[in-house]
């Protein structure tokens, strides 16, 4: 829970920068400030680097909690102590999962903020290490006259290993509603199950009347902005509820809520953004849709490593809940990539 | 009081031989005694009216309220024990608040009145609480049109076209009854809701009350608000005129 979390991590962060300034390193600023509310960070250190903290900050709107990170002093370290269940050893606690605040590994453990495992040999250095399941992705959601569609490719990815080709990162919630996964494949799947459930919940005390789309992704934000500190997770909600039809709400990072009229997410979004700006146009219909989430996400497969597979759509209006899929040899394919219709290029030779 | 309980109407976790529990029952008569309040639900929204009278002469007109709101699109009356019902009006606030900031959507009524008595009825379960001595009159209008809902002592919730609780409610269901509510506009049964209140009293003719009004419907915005003091004192006008037209011996009609 948050106060232990951030207790845990208090003593973390103070001995890994009581560390790291013996090793000039110096400390790293939280993003929203948190010096001001108090706390002094000494920045008369030896390598105190400002602007490497920024770099190494994944998003601007991730709270990461500093309580406790002040000086190596008699007084701070003692006050560190005396947080409950605490300690010199507290900061050995490691199990991880995610706390991930400091790159200072000498103690070993998992990194959340960059998905790496380490042996607490001293710094990290190339990611090659055993990652966390990511689902790297490309996951999209548009409005149309009457519906919603939602696409997404199917590569889960763990560092280089593929570990699911054929994903599916479209999962239902609820009547009509579905959630677009992205970021840890864990932390995505642990929403979706707790939305499920308290969709539920909703749809039984409501009675006749579907869920809204507006409920499923209210609860989609309370539970990724309540646990922010260490969840990883981007996520599109669309669906069509009777009273608003259509609608596509995305939660990304950090737990904002934000109504769009289509969204896309993951790490190949970033290659389809331009491309998507400038082709929706609102009211197109079922078919001019469709082939609009198909042909963004497989611009976004060509060029992101971490995205590939199978396109997955669902469509969602009135009267249907469609799920479809274009087969791997199926996907569009642009400029030098090996075209994989037809007879193939290089004949194999039995051994 | 005596006799009708017989030594089961000690406790409320006590069951008569007859399958009642009456110390729920008795809650529920704190309400019947208590000040007269009706809710309707007409056209294009819902009323309530409370008629209180006055207890003594020092006190402002107007500062004991019995009419509240609980979010924008909800307002509750609560008959019986003010006390009693300014606790379902806390916790249906907070029941509102919380909906809102979970599921991001106005609280559908039915669900908030489900939720009351949900709440009524806990306290008729444990030795240690006694029942709440009032009923929750609740009035909104959401997007399936205006809704009263009557949430009781003993925890059941129904939804009503018109109801009266408190004194006199007999006769003024009667009354109701015999009306049209789903083609009267709100302003247009304001009147009529007077004329039942004030016809029910049982006339010592000096004793002065003041009909607390509410209304929800399109004319407020669809938000619950008091019925402003010159649309209430001309129904309550309306409303006296007209009793005095129909009742041949004016003399029983208090001023």
């Amino acid at each position: 829970d948050h106060e232990a979390i951030r207790r845990r991590s208090g003593a973390r962060v103070r001995r890994a920068s009581w560390k790291r300034r013996r090793s000039g390193e110096g400390v790293r600023v939280g993003s929203n400030g948190r010096a001001s509310q108090g706390l002094s960070i000494d920045t008369s250190v030896e390598g105190f680097d400002k602007g490497r903290s920024r770099e190494n900050e994944r998003t601007n709107d991730r709270t990461i909690d500093r309580s406790g990170e002040e000086g190596d002093d008699e007084r701070t370290r003692r006050r560190g102590r005396k947080r409950k269940g605490e300690g010199e050893r507290g900061a050995r606690r490691v199990e991880s999962a995610s706390r991930g605040l400091s790159i200072d590994t000498s103690f070993g453990g998992f990194d959340a903020r960059t998905g790496v495992w380490s042996r607490g040999k001293g710094k990290m250095e190339a990611p090659t290490k055993m990652k966390e399941v990511l689902t790297g992705t490309t996951i999209i959601a548009c409005t149309y006259d009457g519906g919603v569609i939602l696409g997404a490719d199917s590569r889960t990815s763990s560092g280089n290993y593929v570990a699911n080709k054929v994903a599916d990162k479209i999962t239902k919630v609820c009547d009509k509603v579905y959630l677009c996964r992205s970021g840890s494949a864990a932390h995505t799947q642990a929403v979706a199950g707790y939305a499920n459930l308290y969709l539920n919940q909703h749809a039984i005390e409501l009675g006749d009347k579907g869920c809204s789309v507006k409920a499923a992704a209210n609860i989609v934000k309370e539970i990724a902005y309540g646990n922010k500190a260490w969840m990883n997770a981007g996520m599109i909600i669309a669906g069509w509820d009777k009273k608003e039809k259509g609608k596509v709400f995305v939660v990304p990072l950090g737990g904002t809520l934000m109504d769009v009229p289509f969204a896309v997410g993951g790490s190949g979004s970033i290659y389809i953004n331009a491309f998507v700006d400038r082709n929706w146009k609102p009211n197109m219909t079922k078919e001019e849709c469709k082939s609009f989430v198909r042909k963004a996400v497989s611009l976004a497969i060509s060029r992101d490593g971490s995205s590939g597979g199978v396109i997955r759509t669902v469509t969602v209006n009135e009267h249907e809940q469609v799920k479809e899929f274009v087969t791997g040899n199926e996907v569009p394919v642009y400029q030098d990539e090996i075209q994989s219709k037809g007879p193939p290029q290089v004949e194999f030779v039995s051994v | 009081m005596s006799g009708a309980g017989s030594g089961y109407d000690l406790s409320v976790t006590t069951f008569s031989p007859e399958g009642r529990v009456f110390q729920v029952e008795y809650a529920g008569k704190a309400v019947d005694n208590g000040v007269p309040s009706v809710g309707v639900a007409c056209k294009d929204g819902a009323i309530l009216a409370v008629e209180k009278p006055e207890e003594t002469k020092m006190m402002l007109p107007g500062s004991n309220r019995r009419i509240f709101t609980v979010a924008k699109h909800v307002g509750m009356a609560v008959p019986g024990k003010l006390p009693d019902g300014r606790q379902i009006v806390s916790r249906a606030q907070q029941e509102c608040e919380n909906y809102k900031r979970f599921y991001g959507n106005t609280i559908p009524t039915k669900v908030l009145s489900d939720r009351l008595a949900n709440y009524c009825h806990a306290f008729s379960l444990y030795w240690h609480l006694r029942p709440l001595g009032s009923a929750a009159l609740t009035a909104s209008y959401d997007d399936n049109g205006p809704h009263i809902y009557l949430s009781e002592t003993n925890g059941v919730s129904y939804r009503y076209y018109g109801i009266a609780v408190g004194k006199g409610r007999q006769g003024i269901k009667t009354e109701l009854e015999r009306l049209k509510l789903g083609n009267m506009t709100c302003r247009e049964a304001l009147k009529t809701v007077c004329k039942c209140l004030i016809k029910q009293r049982d006339d010592q003719g000096s004793k002065k009350f003041e009909i607390e009004m509410a209304w929800i419907c399109d004319e407020s915005d669809r938000q619950f608000v008091r019925v402003p003091e010159d649309v209430a004192k001309e129904a309550e006008d309306a409303a006296k005129r007209e009793i005095e037209q129909e009742d041949e011996d004016s003399s029983d009609m208090e001023s």
